[in-house]
């Protein structure tokens, strides 16, 4: 045991006496695992980066938040089964507030109704159209996770009485109002006035695809007044119990369905969209970004492993009277094995270190001037290439070093 | 078996042989080169005792280098007997041999083999790495057959800062460290200048004198005669085998 541990310490004196005698081979060796440590490390970061903007995307959904709906999310086929429904109306949610209050043990907190239609935003001369204009009832300030940067939600009386008040979302009131506080100053929302209560804070994109700041929120009394809420609205229900998802959807289904008048044996005529069926869809697309990333990634490290692989075949070829010498003072078969590997190994672990360097510093300079490209560095990731480069060296030193194990003393001492 | 003295080498001790080292019966080695089979030996038998000091002997082509190898447990026979202290070597695996020659046998080549990047204590320590020394004790060993080679103020430095007699005397501390039974010498003066040989053989003499038992493989006439007995080879076979003189 001992032994192996001299002729350990023994290997990486050699492989970085080796490695200071062939700098430049050693460096541009090195090279190739920079490169492929680099890609599949930045690749990495590019999938977590992804992840947690998709994560933080969902969270604007709210994980605690069921979505009643006449459609479900994602793709149909059957679409006329879902346009035949009856329209979800706002004052189902009035009723289903009613059932959450009488059920004992509700796993329920409240429903809210949001009705919405695409509107346009106006203040004096500036004007902002295709604004996602939406109508709830005060309730809605106990679904959303946003702060208000300025102002207020609309109170039960305002929303009750339908007072022409409105929130506007950050990027809506940013145009519109420039640096200007817009709270007490009226807008047209359509053509109808409305006194500005409320500004909400920054929250960003939903998967960059539709953006939460762009939007107006209104009294559902004063949004039906001015708009039609004949389309229908969607139910937001808020579950008491975010780890109960699976047994809040079957009450709500039930809670639903009497809502609706629906018979036992009727297919049920709405769906519960949440966030975590998001996921499910969402997933394989993710996954599949990451194994076509690694994959193209992982092949820049292949390359790189066949630059060490054939400097180590090179290093054996140079070195084979020094291996007869070795074996004839007494070096085992896995004394010069592991001599090898150790050697290959030190390259790639230097190459490792030097690429995760690289990628650390490219991933500040990438979170620092382009803040909307989800990158993010993380300690599992030194752990990865630091693994990634120890066993690339292993895997491709492993040939040439058991060549050297298994070479002839005899054949050995005499090469020239 | 003692020699007995020559005219010229009066004076000389001769120390007296020890116990059987080297048990060697009826080896024969075989080689393919292609079509052909070479018979490099063809039926080999010697026996060397501790203390002696032995020269083989043989033009190129008699199967010198090849029952070198053979006593150097470089190289295993393809019939016949051989014993190392009572241990049978034709049958050892890799390994076996590899641990054999570590503890057993001290090498010096001609071209002196030495890592040209160590120091020449790390030469010297590189067999006692092999051998399972802690770092301590391979210093103090290897400082030691340093001095004893009279190199006790070069241990610092590298192959190519000294000169040829120079290498070769570590070389000699290295063959000497593990303290081997016998100490096996290819053409050890092959690379060096005369008066440089004469002082190698100096050296031996000196080794012998102190109790090791030195086996040197040459085609010189005149190194072979520092031994004390002198095996000749030609065709793979013994001619001749008996003291200097």
């Amino acid at each position: 045991m001992t032994r192996l541990i001299y002729e350990l310490t023994e290997s990486f004196r050699i492989a970085f006496a080796q490695i200071r005698a062939n700098k430049l081979r050693s460096i541009l060796t090195a090279l190739g695992v920079i490169i492929g440590i680099v890609a599949v490390t930045l690749m990495g970061t590019a999938i977590r980066g992804i992840d947690t903007g998709f994560n933080k995307s969902l969270a604007m959904l709210g994980d605690d938040v069921l979505y009643v709906q006449k459609w479900p999310w994602g793709p149909v086929e059957d679409f006329w089964n879902y346009s035949n429904r009856p329209a979800i109306m706002p004052d189902q949610a009035d009723k289903l507030n009613r059932i959450i209050e009488q059920t004992p043990n509700s796993l329920l907190e409240v429903a809210v109704p949001v009705s919405s239609r695409s509107t346009s935003v106006k203040y004096g001369e500036n004007k902002v159209s295709g604004v996602f204009t939406i109508g709830t009832t005060a309730d809605y300030g106990r679904l959303i996770s946003a702060d208000f940067s300025e102002g207020r939600l609309f109170n039960e009386t305002e929303a009750n009485g339908g007072r022409p008040v409105c929130v506007l979302g950050f990027d809506v009131a940013e145009a519109v109002f420039q640096n200007r506080s817009p709270l007490g100053e009226t807008v047209l929302v359509g053509s109808h006035p409305f006194t500005v209560i409320g500004v909400v804070a920054k929250q960003g994109s939903f998967l960059g695809l539709f953006s939460f700041d762009n939007q107006v929120i209104l009294p559902l009394e004063a949004f039906r007044k001015y708009f039609s809420v004949r389309r229908g609205a969607e139910l937001r229900v808020k579950i008491t119990d975010k780890m109960r998802v699976a047994e809040a959807r079957e009450e709500l289904i039930g809670a639903v369905r009497r809502v609706r008048g629906q018979l036992p044996g009727e297919r049920d005529n709405f769906n519960i969209n949440e966030q975590g069926a998001f996921k499910a869809q969402l997933d394989p697309i993710k996954q599949g970004i990451a194994l076509a990333g690694l994959f193209i990634t992982g092949l820049s490290l292949f390359v790189g492993a066949i630059g060490i692989m054939n400097i180590t075949f090179v290093s054996v070829k140079e070195r084979t009277k020094e291996i007869g010498t070795r074996k004839a003072l007494g070096a085992r078969r896995r004394t010069i094995l592991l001599q090898f590997l150790i050697e290959a190994v030190s390259i790639c672990l230097i190459g490792g270190i030097a690429g995760l360097l690289l990628t650390y510093t490219l991933v500040q300079v990438v979170s620092v001037t382009l803040p909307a490209i989800p990158v993010e560095f993380s300690v599992s990731l030194v752990f990865i290439s630091m693994a990634v480069s120890i066993a690339t060296g292993i895997v491709s030193g492993f040939a040439p070093a058991w060549g050297a194990s298994r070479l002839d003393p005899v054949v050995a001492l005499r090469y020239e | 078996m003692t020699p007995s003295l020559a005219p010229e080498l009066a004076g000389r001790i001769t120390r007296p042989a020890g116990p059987l080292v080297i048990d060697i019966a009826g080896v024969t080695k075989l080689y393919q080169m292609g079509e052909e089979i070479i018979h490099a030996l063809r039926g080999v038998s010697v026996k060397i005792h501790r203390n002696e000091y032995l020269a083989v002997m043989g033009p190129s082509g008699s199967g010198k280098s090849t029952l070198m190898n053979m006593l150097g447990c470089l190289d295993t026979p393809s019939e016949g007997r051989y014993e190392f202290t009572g241990k049978n070597v034709a049958t050892m695996v890799d390994d076996e041999l590899a641990d054999i020659r570590n503890r057993e046998i001290g090498f010096v080549f001609q071209t002196f083999n030495l890592l040209p990047r160590s120091t020449a204590l790390a030469n010297v320590e590189l067999p006692l790495i092999y051998a399972g020394y802690s770092p301590a004790e391979r210093k103090t060993k290897a400082i030691q057959a340093m001095q004893n080679v009279g190199l006790g103020d070069r241990l610092h430095h590298r192959p190519n800062e000294l000169s040829g007699g120079q290498r070769q005397r570590v070389a000699i501390a290295r063959a000497l460290v593990n303290s081997p039974s016998i100490i096996l010498a290819d053409e050890p003066t092959g690379n060096l200048d005369s008066k440089t040989g004469v002082e190698i053989m100096a050296l031996f003499e000196q080794l012998y004198a102190q109790g090791n038992t030195l086996i040197v493989v040459t085609h010189e006439e005149d190194i072979a005669r520092h031994a004390r007995r002198i095996v000749r080879l030609r065709d793979g076979l013994i001619e001749s085998d008996g003291p200097v003189g």
